[in-house]
């Protein structure tokens, strides 16, 4: 059973997809506990493999259905591939429990087909993750980008008009890796990474413009995806728009993956002497990065709706992250691949914080978090965790992985990411304390001018329980920094750099 | 020019693609109706589906079913037959832009029942408002 493990991480949430449409008749308490339960089961399937991964301490090929690579399809399951199979698997949990009222709130009607496409995108993201084949990346690619038209179109009103650009712009990024892979099938006759890896290392094809432009599509491919600046523009407004629980699911782990895609093509199917040493425009990427810091901060410091701030924000961290991985030196991607873990947990953190606010005010505006700390003392206490890991106050993880980042921009001599990133901390502070002393000093006196202390309303137990363990696991992360650093990051990272 | 013409003749299915690929763009980026933006994206899909389709080609080359000689002895000469996998890759890729071109609808289908319009600049000053 145990080896049969990576398959079924992908598994167990595809036929949980299935099963969610003929359950219709049973009630959405069913349709709640069948999704929680696929989802626990899948990620304990991800813990055994990351375990299987750790104990071999070297990537573990799960071949479907015994055909043999090339030919056959497999999945291969590494340091970085497993962590990153854990957190999408352990987000997609927490969100899971967190929709307990929101999501029946937000489709009273259809809540076994919303979950349906729920454990959809789940499949699709651990799918994406665990792949070892180029074109089966593409489908899975579009089949969480599908599922998350479907999500995001939930939310309804102004949310059709903005799925609807993110459908036509996701889909031509989806195209550019199609035609990127196109082209480096023509070059080499293969599609499974460890053998295009083999291929492409050969001499004759390091200086073949075919392999150059294949590399360029698909990594502007991957970054539409990702919502690279200048490619954000779909970004914020699909994400604001949404309902609670999509916004939840989505806004944390798509980028996230997109960047582990990018990292995994980067080094995995092309190398590290190839992407630095013949990629003609590679130290342009790090300049891209600090004007998506920069213009990512700065844009979130305009925004009044809480939401479309926290989305301005992820456009920050790709930078981040982004910038980081193509630093080209070890501490920077380190850093890069920590910052997964932690920004994963940090938006998600602050995406169920606010969502829970918007659950009980009704109100998305920064005029919702008036009176919080009264009202929501536990919300508040999850909101100013994440908000520090943002920041990057230790011992939360933001500080360390922020920490690897700015090391690394020191270590590259790339004085202008180092100034970026210590701008977007600046930033995210001035904006934390705006909203915190909305929160504390927001009008909320009554109108004969009495402070009357609002009366206590938490978010309910279904979301509070969520809440909490993500912005633990944001300290426990933090305070384990050192170990995951040396047992799971230090091991993903590519010889050579 | 003597150049040229040999050049673009020798890639020729390139070209089309090319064609077709900047056609869909031009579509999805220019176009105010969004239902010409679908027009488009369905033509850029549709460009690289016949690029992969003409790379599988080759000069002499019959369809991918195993050919037995008079000997009846299986002909198994690689060149003989056209490369199937580009081919039933794009299978997978016309379900998926079916898929998306399906999805695609269905939210035009509501922009026009919560805007009334498909226009794009009419859409954003009904959001606006």
């Amino acid at each position: 059973m145990i080896e049969q493990a990576p398959a079924l991480i992908v598994i167990i949430p595809l036929l949980a997809a299935l099963l969610l449409i003929p359950a219709t008749p049973l009630g959405p308490r069913f349709a709640y506990g069948l999704l929680v339960t696929a989802l626990a089961a899948t990620l304990a399937a991800a813990l055994a493999t990351l375990n299987l991964v750790m104990v071999a301490n070297e990537a573990v090929h799960y071949r479907m259905g015994d055909w043999l690579p090339p030919h056959g399809i497999e999945l291969v399951i590494d340091h970085l591939s497993g962590v990153v199979l854990v957190l999408v698997s352990g987000c997609a949990l927490l969100t899971a429990i967190y929709s307990r009222q929101s999501a029946e709130q937000d489709n009273p009607d259809r809540l076994n087909q919303y979950y349906a496409l729920f454990a959809l995108l789940v499949t699709g993201l651990l799918g994406m993750t665990a792949t070892g084949d180029v074109f089966n990346l593409y489908v899975l690619l579009e089949i969480s980008a599908l599922s998350s038209y479907g999500l995001l179109a939930r939310g309804r009103g102004p949310a059709y008009y903005a799925t609807f650009k993110y459908l036509v712009v996701g889909t031509i990024g989806a195209c550019f890796y199609l035609l990127g892979v196109g082209y480096i099938y023509i070059m080499t006759g293969s599609l499974n990474m460890a053998d295009l890896a083999e291929i492409l290392s050969r001499p004759e094809l390091q200086e073949s413009m075919s392999v150059k432009i294949g590399f360029t599509l698909i990594i502007i491919g991957v970054w539409i995806k990702m919502a690279l600046f200048p490619l954000h523009a779909w970004m914020p407004n699909a994400y604001s728009k949404a309902g609670t629980t999509t916004a939840c699911l989505v806004a944390p782990l798509m980028t996230k993956v997109s960047i582990y895609i990018m990292i995994r093509l980067m080094f995995s199917v092309f190398s590290v002497d190839y992407v630095f040493g013949v990629i003609p425009w590679h130290h342009l990427v790090s300049w891209l990065a600090v004007a998506a810091i920069v213009v990512g901060s700065l844009t979130a410091l305009a925004q009044q709706d809480l939401r479309k701030m926290l989305a301005y924000i992820i456009v920050a961290e790709v930078g981040y992250m982004v910038g980081g991985a193509w630093l080209a030196n070890e501490a920077g991607l380190t850093g890069a691949i920590y910052h997964i873990l932690s920004d994963a947990l940090m938006t998600l953190c602050l995406f169920m914080a606010v969502g829970a606010i918007i659950y009980r005010t009704g109100k998305s505006s920064a005029a919702a978090m008036e009176g919080l700390f009264a009202k929501m003392p536990i919300t508040a206490a999850v909101f100013v965790l994440g908000w520090f890991s943002i920041i990057g106050i230790p011992p939360t993880c933001g500080f360390f992985s922020k920490w690897y980042l700015i090391s690394g921009g020191i270590e590259a001599g790339h004085w202008a990411y180092v100034a970026a990133l210590l701008f977007s901390s600046l930033i995210n502070a001035v904006i934390f304390f705006r909203l915190i002393e909305i929160a504390y000093f927001g009008n909320f006196a009554t109108h004969d001018g009495h402070h009357a202390a609002p009366a206590r309303n938490e978010a309910p137990f279904t979301m509070l329980l969520p809440m909490v363990v993500t912005a633990a696991l944001l300290i426990m992360v933090g305070l384990y920094t050192s170990e995951i650093i040396t047992a799971l990051v230090g091991k993903a990272i590519p010889p050579g750099l | 020019m003597d150049e040229l013409f040999p050049f673009i003749i020798a890639k020729y299915n390139y070209w089309a693609s090319l064609i077709l690929l900047f056609i869909g763009l031009y579509g999805m980026i220019a176009k105010n109706n969004l239902m010409k933006k679908i027009i488009g994206m369905v033509i850029f899909q549709t460009a690289i589906l016949l690029f992969y389709v003409s790379i599988g080609v080759k000069r002499g080359g019959t369809i991918p079913i195993l050919e037995f000689g008079a000997d009846h002895q299986p002909l198994l000469d690689a060149t003989a037959y056209a490369n199937p996998l580009p081919h039933v890759l794009m299978l997978t890729a016309i379900v998926v832009g079916v898929g998306t071109l399906g999805v695609a609808l269905t939210i035009l289908q509501k922009i026009q029942r919560v805007h009334g319009t498909i226009e794009e600049d009419e859409v954003l000053e009904d959001l606006r408002q």
